[in-house]
């Protein structure tokens, strides 16, 4: 391998350092007009008027929006595959306000102080209903959230809006009464997990135009720009080749943007005005109005018999996904179907639950999708139920956990929406990734003793963590390949490079597969109309789907330039051989550079444009897998938490960039713990959103990252490209549950709800020596 | 009212309303290298450097800039240069959204303290957030880059 598993330096890292424009609002026409969205202070009501004359005549409002003058089409954002898993319960805007934070009008205007003036001269008669914030008694309230007839699934879902039900599912396999007798240790326990907020640090932003053609341009802040396309198409009911979506660098994302924020909005007023129109999110509107993590009750199950063999998982799941049912099944299913197959002898398993509408700011995608929440309760479990076997919680999962070679019924049973597919492992290596991570944490030495040191205690946990490599028979990736005259190539590709340096992983993949460099690679992509259909950067999709694409179409193009050069040589197509400088007859008795050949293609010998297509929709998710141990220190009289080291062993395939694959789970880490122990979510009774801020909603800072240890697994997945699985998200999902258990470990005190605080820790220590006296 | 600061080396005479942010005029004068990511002056992500020293340009007024010398990255290409060159070899700059704020800051760093430790560096960058990076490589980068002779 010459070009993969290499560290190549991100192609665009460079002008990105030196602030060139390059994100949505950098590449905004300087008479852009502003728009401001005005939003619900009630978190749930019926509008019963709206008058919008005073915001209309002040100097220099071009457009005003409210439900009274815009399409009433009813979508889901979320950016999905078709038919979409989340039903379809948004309007652009409504009658209805279901949180605080929900679009009620927006104003286009030539500058901001026009704009937020405007807001403030709308007047709002709104009649107040009584909101369902407490997604415990969301089922069944008196208030349903979406009465309005056009709400719909577009498969079954489960989905009964009359009930506040946005999705529900159930599956089961074996005897678990029968299952559960034959356990000698049954550990039952409840979790709950918090509404993350991504903080992508470029707020949600688009920018939409009129072309010279009279198409509608939309350049958006965009994980997913096809399915953008789709659904704006849907909402404001435009045909949809009249629609070109472009993403240009984001500044973040995470799932956060795989979802439209604000697109519908600056795509009507650019239709109305003429002009260009840009929204750019405040700090606020993130935090208030675009996507958080599903809340999760999660009740789990676990059954060992007396040899510390699984034999029982049931998993129950109640999934908040707040006003709209964005990814409200997917996300609720990942937290089974991506923690499940980790113990894959259980005989009995069962998982299901309910996912519910509440009047709080929507849920969406987040890296991990469900599978951080399951991972949670289900390996905090594990620790409890080895502890009442007796047996080290380490040699408990290496027992029971999957390995190479094996399957789950789970992967055939469970798939995001719709059933899944059979697969067998045939690369996991998390037999090793557990040993080293033991060896590299000193898990058997600290494990074992107390630590104290004056008022401080440390404490180490661990856990085991899967995730998958696209979602497969639904969501495909690809790639167009083109040579040009001096033998460079471009990239077309419709993946979403978010920041992770997809752009010059798939450039390396198809470097890789042509035997060429990569500086021979330019590499364009997110463009719906100059680069082809690719589903977009989620469900760790780019590298396993949007890389085997590329694969594919540089194994075509490989065929294209040995053909021609055959005919050039006079040779047979089978007789010519290209080594990534020239084209040689296999006997090595002549030649041609690609150099030569290519410009010859293109001036002065069969003139023809060599151009080739890939395209990939997995058949199968290979899971990356991961094992995570946190070690901590606790200080009893304050409760503070400090994370002495994270150490983390990936098996990820082949690392086509190391260097990028370790960021990805060095930043998937820091989300994850920062879930842990900081970012708390905290709402008045009136269903406000406090935590709005930086100041108020903590995310890590460099202080709390005392030290990462990350290593990577030798394996090689043989249907990846060049041997490689997805590792986007892999990062995120162990520390939840290996800081709760390193806590335990330390202070012997379970933490079963996240965020873990010093106040939670320092009052569970207070109750536990007033119990023990 | 009129205000004139020297901005990467020119000086600039600029029009603008009492309340106005410096970040809204550096945008106004055609800075796109300075983002904007939290109004709470909590990020890091729109530092400039006043004289020298990291500053939020995003709650920092622009009449108080009067006199002064404002650097972006711009201003301070060569040694951007190679520490982008450092960070981007450790795969630290990610989305990028906060890399030229987060450089300004480690190049005033680095002018400023004398061999400094791995504690006094986190102390110095610790308003610079980042969500994409986990901070390690950045860190890894930023050791590497104090080690340059200037």
């Amino acid at each position: 391998m010459k070009e993969v598993n290499k560290s190549i330096p991100k192609k665009e890292g460079l002008g990105l350092s030196f602030g060139k424009p390059a994100y949505t609002d950098d590449l905004a026409p300087r008479d852009s007009l502003i728009v401001k969205v005005l939003r619900s202070p009630f978190a749930f009501a019926r509008i019963k008027d709206i008058r919008t004359e005073a915001a209309e005549k002040l100097e220099g409002i071009k457009c005003v929006l409210t439900y009274r003058n815009v399409p009433r089409n009813i979508v889901t954002r979320a950016g999905q595959g078709y038919p979409e898993p989340s039903p379809h319960d948004k309007f652009i805007f409504d009658k209805y306000v279901r949180y605080i934070g929900d679009e009620v009008a927006a104003v286009a205007a030539e500058n901001e102080a026009a704009a937020l003036e405007a807001l403030k001269l709308i007047e709002v008669d709104y009649e107040i209903l009584e909101p369902v914030l407490d997604y415990e008694k969301a089922v069944d309230h008196p208030s349903v959230i979406h009465p309005e007839k056009e709400a719909h699934e577009m498969f079954p879902i489960g989905y009964k809006p009359e009930r506040n039900i946005a999705a529900e599912y159930h599956m089961s396999f074996g005897d678990m009464e029968e299952a559960l007798d034959k356990c000698e240790y049954v550990v039952t326990e409840r979790y709950y997990t918090q509404a993350q907020n991504h903080t992508a640090m470029e707020t949600h932003t688009s920018l939409a135009y009129v072309d010279l053609q009279g198409r509608l341009t939309i350049v958006s802040s965009t994980q997913t720009p096809f399915h953008a396309r789709r659904i704006a198409a849907e909402a404001l009911g435009l045909p949809i080749e009249q629609i070109r979506v472009i993403k240009p660098r984001i500044g973040g994302g995470y799932g956060g943007k795989q979802s439209l924020h604000g697109e519908f909005i600056t795509a009507l007023t650019a239709l109305r005005t003429g002009r260009p129109a840009k929204l750019v999110y405040t700090r606020e509107e993130v935090f208030e109005a675009s996507y958080t993590r599903h809340p999760m009750r999660i009740d789990v199950t676990i059954g060992a018999d007396r040899d510390a063999n699984i034999k029982a998982i049931d998993m129950k799941v109640l999934s908040n996904t707040g006003a709209y049912g964005e990814h409200a099944l997917t996300v609720f299913m990942v937290a089974g179907s991506k923690t499940l197959p980790l113990y894959n002898k259980a005989e009995a398993v069962s998982f299901g639950g309910t996912v519910v509408y509440t009047n709080t700011t929507p849920a969406g995608a987040f890296r991990g999708y469900g599978a951080i929440q399951g991972n949670f309760a289900l390996e905090s479990t594990i620790d409890i139920l080895a502890e009442n076997i007796g047996i080290d919680p380490m040699e408990f999962r290496t027992r029971n956990m999957i390995k190479e070679g094996e399957s789950s019924p789970v992967f055939r049973i469970m798939g995001e929406g719709t059933e899944g597919v059979d697969m067998v492992m045939e690369s996991c290596k998390l037999d090793y990734c557990m040993k080293r991570a033991m060896e590299l944490s000193g898990w058997k030495d600290k494990s074992k003793r107390r630590r104290q040191n004056g008022k401080k205690i440390k404490g180490i946990g661990g856990a085991i963590a899967m995730q998958g490599s696209g979602i497969p028979c639904i969501d495909m990736g690809s790639a167009v390949l083109k040579l040009n005259d001096g033998g460079f190539f471009n990239l077309m590709i419709g993946a979403t490079d978010i920041g992770t340096g997809s752009d010059t992983i798939l450039a390396q993949i198809a470097a890789e597969t042509l035997g060429v460099s990569t500086d021979k690679i330019a590499v364009y992509s997110s463009d719906t109309d100059l680069t082809p259909f690719d589903c977009g950067a989620y469900a760790s999709s780019t590298t396993y789907v949007s890389g085997n694409a590329v694969q594919k179409a540089a194994m075509k193009m490989k065929a294209q330039i040995e053909a021609a050069a055959a005919d050039r040589l006079g040779l047979l197509t089978e007789e010519s051989e290209f080594d990534g400088e020239a084209i040689w007859a296999k006997d090595r008795s002549k030649s041609i550079s690609l150099k030569e050949l290519s410009t010859e293609l293109y001036y002065s010998y069969k003139q023809k444009q060599l151009l080739v297509c890939g395209s990939y929709c997995g058949e199968i998710s290979p899971p990356p897998f991961m094992a995570g141990f946190a070690e901590i220190e606790i200080d009893i009289e304050t409760g503070k938490i400090d994370l002495v080291d994270y150490t983390a062993v990936v098996d990820c395939g082949v690392t086509i960039n190391p260097k990028l694959a370790l960021i990805q789970v060095e930043g998937g880490l820091v989300q994850g713990i920062g879930m842990t122990l900081y970012e708390d979510v905290k709402r008045t009774e009136e269903g406000r959103l406090l935590t709005n801020d930086f100041i108020k909603y903590k995310i890590p800072t460099r202080k709390e990252i005392n030290k990462l240890t990350v290593e990577f697994a030798e394996s090689y997945e043989p249907t990846g490209p060049h041997g490689a699985k997805s590792v986007g998200e892999i990062g995120i999902d162990t520390p939840p549950a290996a800081i709760a258990n390193a806590i335990y470990n330390a202070v012997g005190v379970r933490f079963t709800k996240l965020p873990i605080t010093p106040e939670d820790v320092l009052l569970a220590l207070k109750k536990k020596a007033f119990d023990m006296d | 009212m009129n205000i004139s600061f020297r901005i990467n080396g020119t000086n600039k005479n600029v029009d603008i309303k009492p309340g106005e942010l410096l970040y809204d005029v550096l945008k106004s004068i055609g800075i796109s290298s300075v983002k904007k990511a939290c109004e709470t002056s909590s990020c890091g992500v729109c530092t400039v450097l006043l004289d020298g020293r990291p500053i939020a340009s995003c709650s920092y007024l622009a009449a108080k800039a009067h006199g002064h010398e404002i650097t972006t990255i711009e201003g301070v290409s060569r040694e951007a240069e190679i520490l982008g060159s450092l960070m981007n070899s450790e795969g630290a700059i990610q989305c990028g959204f906060c890399t030229p704020g987060f450089m300004l800051t480690v190049i005033a760093m680095k002018r400023e303290l004398q061999n400094p430790d791995e504690q006094a560096i986190k102390n110095y960058l610790v308003s610079n957030l980042c969500r994409c990076s986990g901070y390690e490589g950045q860190l890894r980068a930023v050791k590497l880059y104090m080690e340059v002779p200037q």
